[in-house]
């Protein structure tokens, strides 16, 4: 199948259009239903992710996603553009978007001490889903890269087929 | 669609009833909810989570952190849903061992007002 590519401005309103496109293309790729939610998920994660990056160090440029449904697998990659000024990647400011800011713990309360959310949650919950997750740092930027089991989409039901 | 948001007050305890998908976009407007809540001097939360579509991590560090802004009033909050793939970023992130997670509002309600 096809590459799909995806560009888009790095604002928070156009990760759920990744996720919806992402979604489509891995059920034309024969992602089994049930792990389309995953899917939806996981890229919505990992698009979120850059686009905090994004909006905090180059809002001018757009975040990338690459979408392929080849040899049994269905691969998303998603890549932002985040370097800091010596060259290394810089971490999204507040990675995991308002898990970062939020959920820090602030003391004890009936219930014992609050919980302590990780900043890079996001990332863990990727790698809580995805089958099969690859995250390289970068000088460009991150890239990570997620894929699933897929089956051959020409054996899928015809009601299924575009 | 996006988000839907709407709260009532049932029992003494607030009820926020969500609906649609919670992420990054739509996230902020759940969070201004908790925070204008909490400043109106509600600190017993039930969130009910039946109608949502989607959650992602911003959407449980909204939560966290309105659990986090009770908590420092004696207070609480906890969640309404039985949907398992809701459930699930719970489970994978270990969360359902800090929210009272329930199967509806009035169980939500009666296990809170019975640790009274």
């Amino acid at each position: 199948m096809a590459t799909v590519e995806m560009s888009f401005t790095p604002l928070p309103a156009h990760v759920r259009t990744a996720r919806l496109v992402a979604t489509a293309v891995a059920r034309r790729s024969g992602v089994d239903e049930a792990l389309l939610d995953e899917v939806r998920l996981a890229v919505g994660e990992a698009c979120s992710r850059a686009v905090e990056a994004h909006q905090e160090h180059c809002p001018g440029e757009p975040v990338q996603v690459a979408l392929t449904g080849a040899g049994g697998r269905f691969e998303v990659v998603v890549t932002d553009h985040v370097a800091a000024p010596n060259g290394t990647p810089a971490a999204a400011g507040q990675p995991g978007g308002a898990a970062g800011r939020e959920g820090q713990p602030g003391g004890a309360g009936p219930a014992g001490p609050l919980p302590v959310v990780p900043s890079e949650l996001g990332l863990a919950v990727i790698e809580g889903l995805a089958d099969d997750v690859e995250i390289a740092r970068t000088k460009a930027g991150v890239i990570i890269r997620m894929s699933w089991p897929s089956a051959d989409p020409d054996l899928a039901p015809p009601g299924e087929r575009a | 669609m996006d988000l839907k948001l709407d709260h009532h007050s049932k029992d003494g305890i607030e009820v926020v009833d969500v609906e649609g998908e919670i992420d990054v976009y739509t996230a902020p407007r759940l969070r201004e909810l908790l925070i204008e809540l909490v400043n109106l001097g509600h600190y017993q939360l039930v969130v009910n989570m039946e109608k949502v579509e989607f959650l992602d991590s911003t959407g449980l560090g909204v939560l966290v952190g309105g659990l986090k802004r009770v908590r420092a009033h004696d207070g609480s909050l906890d969640l309404v849903c039985t949907q398992e793939r809701i459930l699930k970023i719970f489970r994978i992130t270990g969360l359902t061992k800090v929210f009272g997670i329930h199967d509806s509002v009035d169980e939500a309600i009666a296990a809170r007002k019975s640790e009274k």
